[in-house]
């Protein structure tokens, strides 16, 4: 019997890691459920000023 | 559309296996209405309950009804259950009574509902570690011992001071002398349990020293104290050396015992020795604790239930071939949580984890996804020019530096313009929104973001246009970040009445841009991969493996690439099985053809449809592609210093592996590490020696613990859990030595031996080593590949690597559309890096290949065939073949080829008789703006 797949993938976690997966899989033409423990995404490099080395603001 | 974001929401359960998972999820009441909150903030003013903020890492207080920080995603409000005073005793409500829309809803309660879903990915982060439990920091006490995290705010425009770098004792004066600690609660098994590095804190606080520095001029004093500084990405050793000679930071050698805190004052004294053995004193305004990265007990509980298998350091276990598989089957990690790493190799990682569970899904591709459909677009044609104009603050990036108010009530004045508008970040989800609205509302049919550059957010400005019905090319930047006030940051007037100018040309041009209609093209479902090392495999049989065939080119006779000299990966797993592996399913996949003895001769082509062609000895083959992966790899360089080739017994990298002979016969063996690297012909870090010289002395001791073996250094970079290698290795009796680039060894001959002379700087003397071998860590450079540039348009930095779109955003992106990169040829790595990296690529290229066709580019040239005199000048300077002379009634007229017009402008600038337009940048457009310059 064919094994069963499922056209959807869950992300636990929505920080950088866990936004670029799931915005890379919801462009190859899956559905993606982004679940955050937070009330919003963007995980610890939302709190960051400026990121190295090109000092690129993080937001 | 096709991501559902579910916040407040955690992981119960899991239940099935790989292809279907059911998912047990628990949602926690929002207490707001999704649908209904506008964040107009009324429940957050109106609530009377403080707490503690840990958004902004503890120094200000928040409300019980919060949003994270004004950009959050999703911009609604929630109710913090736990604080409010509505639960805690029934009274209260006055955010249910203020809110405009009826949004607070008490009566929420928590959901849980089981999601079926085919793979899952684990990115849950890291937490930054809590130095309170260390009393001789006194992190607890003193005001202003801070972490990095709680700098970071502080630096933030959106922090608790605004932007404004103050002590954080009396939140008013400007710190004069600032030091960081690095490692703390990483490398250091004695308080606490984390013997593995962290591997970024050395350079973000060097980000932090550099931005300090910037906020408060050459007036700050910044020290960091560090055991090792580990700079060793792209680009982060010529980091380091701009905060060493531009901006002055000092680097100590040194890890501080204790603070104690000046009598009658809130600054901090600081006892340190140097390496002469001096014992110095010295008072700081403030201490930064670099704090190291964790995994948050909830997290490695979630594991423990999905029966995830965890490291030492509670990081994902994971092996070196499959770099981003847990041990349960269908569950993926990438980012911190697989271990210690900096943003861009998150982004990498998470790009492979996609990959990986979209091969696993491969056939499930597009049965749940829906396609995104936008308004009908406006015909603005015969329409005056309405200018709608949002200057931005970017944070302190131009806010600190220009006066946006000034430049907002000067646009305002300017012909054309409707509307203007001030942000703090234009990009953000909230400002698109609101943007869209404001377009609508106020009929604007142009758009001016006077910003930072096109390069970073063009194409998010450009969706928001057609969000509100406008197209998208009637949008023009300002550039006053990068072009103004990064590099006017001392003239601040100046920096003003130039951004003036610049939106005052942008607007000038924006009142003639026309609309233009994207052309789409069909997508060729296959990739070219140039290179058949580790890394081209990798991407090869990951988009085989999903349905798209792939073509190898190796330039050698033999696939495997660099991979072939290397023994085992650091975590043990043996690399020549893994390319054994590796060769023998590119071999015998069906839907890959591999070409050896075989380079690249000529290309030409887009996005979606390329044509290649391939030279293999004598012969030649086209291949058409619809995507090119270049994994063209490095090598180690041959040293010119310390005798190599001069004497048998200086050898480089893996050659000792290879001989074995020699080393039984060796009592004293000396690796010298940064052979070529770290200096002025090479300004980088080639990351993989230090790793690769312990784990070679390692295997000596461990064979024979009594042959001497020293390891000369300037830094040792064991980054993330290869920390324990370097403990190890000093534990079997290693030595390590520092040297610096100012005083290097000295190898001469000694008889049959070598003599290896080093200043040692505990000792404070020099030391003599008689060696009978010396393994030279000699730098790695990039594979020839200027050829393959110029035949792709591709750069390449000035050490050679090939240069990614962006350092951080885009690791494996060219900025040129379906061309990736990935292994050596972007910069040194691992044999598991270069294969996460290759999946990133093959991650990326199939968001091409998975489409049935593909948007490219409209801005080409436009030929007015009444005005062109057929002389062919056009013709002969385009360098992509994309225009073209043809018979039209038996005159000889110029005839553009839009699919391979990359829109440079050359064939409009040299035609005499201006017949040649490029669309988007007319002639009328581009000397409208000249003007206005005037």
């Amino acid at each position: 019997m064919p094994k069963e797949q499922v056209g959807s993938v869950m992300v636990i976690g929505g920080g950088i890691a866990g936004m670029q997966s799931a915005l890379d899989l919801a462009d190859a033409g899956y559905y993606v459920y982004l679940v955050e423990k937070g009330s919003s995404i963007g995980g610890v490099m939302s709190q960051l000023d400026k990121t190295f080395p090109t000092n690129d603001c993080a937001m | 559309m096709n991501i559902e974001l579910k916040t407040l929401s955690e992981v119960k359960q899991v239940q099935g296996e790989a292809g279907s998972f059911q998912v047990e999820l628990v949602q926690r009441p929002r207490y707001i209405d999704e649908s209904k909150c506008i964040a107009c903030g009324e429940c957050a003013e109106k609530c009377p309950k403080k707490i503690v903020d840990p958004y902004n890492a503890g120094l200000v207080k928040r409300k019980a009804a919060y949003v994270e920080y004004a950009q959050a995603v999703p911009l609604k409000y929630a109710i913090d259950h736990d604080n409010c005073i509505y639960f805690k005793n029934g009274k209260c409500g006055a955010c249910k009574k203020f809110c405009p829309t009826d949004a607070v809803d008490f009566e929420q309660k928590e959901t849980t509902e089981t999601l079926n879903v085919g793979s899952i990915i684990m990115a849950p982060g890291f937490r930054p570690f809590d130095p309170s439990r260390f009393d001789n920091y006194q992190y607890s006490d003193f005001p202003n011992v801070i972490t990095s995290i709680e700098f970071e705010r502080i630096l933030a425009a959106t922090g608790p001071t605004g932007g404004h770098l103050v002590k954080m004792s009396d939140q008013q004066e400007e710190p004069k002398k600032i030091a960081w600690f690095q490692c703390v609660g990483s490398r250091d098994l004695n308080k606490c349990d984390h013997a593995y590095c962290s591997s970024v804190c050395c350079m973000y606080a060097v980000k932090e020293a550099i931005i300090a520095k910037e906020h408060a001029g050459d007036d700050l004093d910044c020290a960091i104290f560090n055991m090792d500084l580990r700079s060793y990405g792209k680009d982060f050793e010529k980091y380091y050396n701009t905060a060493k000679d531009k901006y002055g930071v000092r680097f100590l050698k040194s890890r501080v015992h204790t603070v104690s805190q000046v009598q009658g004052t809130d600054d901090l004294e600081v006892s340190y020795v140097t390496d002469e053995g001096e014992i110095i004193k010295e008072t700081f305004n403030q201490i930064v604790l670099s704090v190291g990265m964790e995994i948050a007990p909830e997290v490695v509980d979630l594991a423990n239930r999905l029966g995830i298998e965890l490291t030492d350091g509670n990081f994902c276990k994971t092996t070196s071939s499959s770099p981003v598989e847990s041990s349960v089957s269908g569950i993926y990690v990438c980012g911190a949580f697989q271990g210690p790493k900096d943003i861009p190799e998150s982004i990498m990682e998470a790009s492979s984890a996609a990959n990986c569970a979209a091969m696993q899904l491969a056939q499930s591709r597009g049965t749940l996804s829906q396609e995104k459909r936008f308004p009908s677009e406006l015909d603005i044609e015969g329409q005056e020019a309405r200018v709608g104009v949002f200057v931005c603050n970017c944070g302190v990036n131009i806010g600190g530096i220009a006066d946006v108010p000034a430049i907002v009530e000067y646009a305002k004045g300017l012909p054309n313009v409707t509307y203007v508008q001030e942000n703090l970040f234009t990009c953000s989800q909230d400002t698109q929104d609101q943007m869209a609205e404001i377009i609508k509302e106020k009929d604007l049919n142009r758009v001016v973001v006077a910003a930072c550059t096109p390069r970073t957010h063009e194409p998010l400005f450009q969706e928001t246009l057609r969000n509100s019905g406008l197209n998208p090319y009637l949008f023009e930047m300002a550039n006053i970040r990068n072009q103004c006030t990064w590099v006017h940051s001392t003239e601040k007037d100046k920096a003003t009445e130039k951004s003036k100018d610049l939106v005052r040309m942008a607007i000038a041009r924006a009142s003639l841009l026309d609309s233009i209609s994207d052309v789409a093209v069909d997508v060729n479902k296959s990739a070219l991969v140039i290179g058949g090392g580790v890394a081209g495999m990798s991407a090869a049989l990951s988009l085989a493996e999903q349905g798209f065939p792939a073509t190898i080119v190796e330039k050698t006779a033999e696939l495997g690439g660099a991979a072939r000299d290397v023994s085992a990966t650091w975590k043990g797993q043996d690399v020549q099985a893994m390319v054994t592996d590796f060769i023998q399913k590119v071999e015998q996949h069906p839907d890959i053809d591999v070409l050896t003895n075989a380079e690249v001769a000529d290309a030409s082509g887009f996005v979606g449809n390329f044509e290649t062609t391939i030279g293999i000895e004598d012969k030649t083959k086209a291949v058409q592609h619809g995507v090119t992966i270049i994994a063209t790899g490095g090598q180690a360089s041959e040293p010119d210093e310390y005798l190599y080739g001069q004497h048998p017994g200086i050898t480089r990298w893996h050659d000792l592996e290879h001989n074995p002979e020699k080393l039984e016969k060796a009592d004293s063996v000396v690796f010298i590490q940064c052979v070529g690297s770290r200096d002025d012909q090479r300004p980088y870090c080639s990351r993989i020696c230090c790793t690769g010289s312990i784990l070679q002395a390692i295997s000596i001791k461990e064979n024979s613990p009594d042959t001497n073996v020293f390891i000369l250094y300037r830094d040792i970079r064991t980054y993330g859990e290869r920390e324990a290698l370097y403990k190890k290795a000093r534990q079997l009796g290693v030595i390590f030595i520092r040297y610096s680039l100012e005083n290097k060894p000295v190898v001469v001959e000694a008889g049959d031996a070598l003599e290896v002379t080093v200043f040692d700087p505990i000792l404070q003397r020099k030391v003599r080593i008689t060696a009978d071998l010396v393994n030279l860590a000699s730098a790695i450079v990039p594979n020839e590949n200027s050829k393959l540039a110029e035949i792709y348009k591709i750069p390449v930095n000035a050490e050679n690597f090939f240069m990614e779109a962006h350092a951080k955003l885009r690791p494996v992106d060219f900025a040129s559309d379906g061309i990736f990169m990935c292994g050596l040829a972007h910069y040194p790595k691992s044999t598991e890096e270069s294969i996460a990296q290759a999946m990133a690529a093959a991650s990326r290229a199939a968001t091409v290949l998975s489409q049935e066709s593909i948007k490219v580019s409209p801005l080409v040239s436009q030929v007015d065939t009444d005005k062109c005199i057929g002389c062919g000048l056009c013709t002969e300077v385009c360098a992509f073949g994309a225009i073209v002379l043809e018979e039209v009634d038996g005159k000889k007229k110029a005839k553009n080829i839009s699919a391979s017009c990359k829109g440079c402008g050359l064939c409009a600038s040299s035609c005499p008789q201006h017949a040649i337009d490029m669309l988007h940048f007319r002639h009328q457009q581009i000397l409208a703006a000249v003007c206005a310059a005037a």
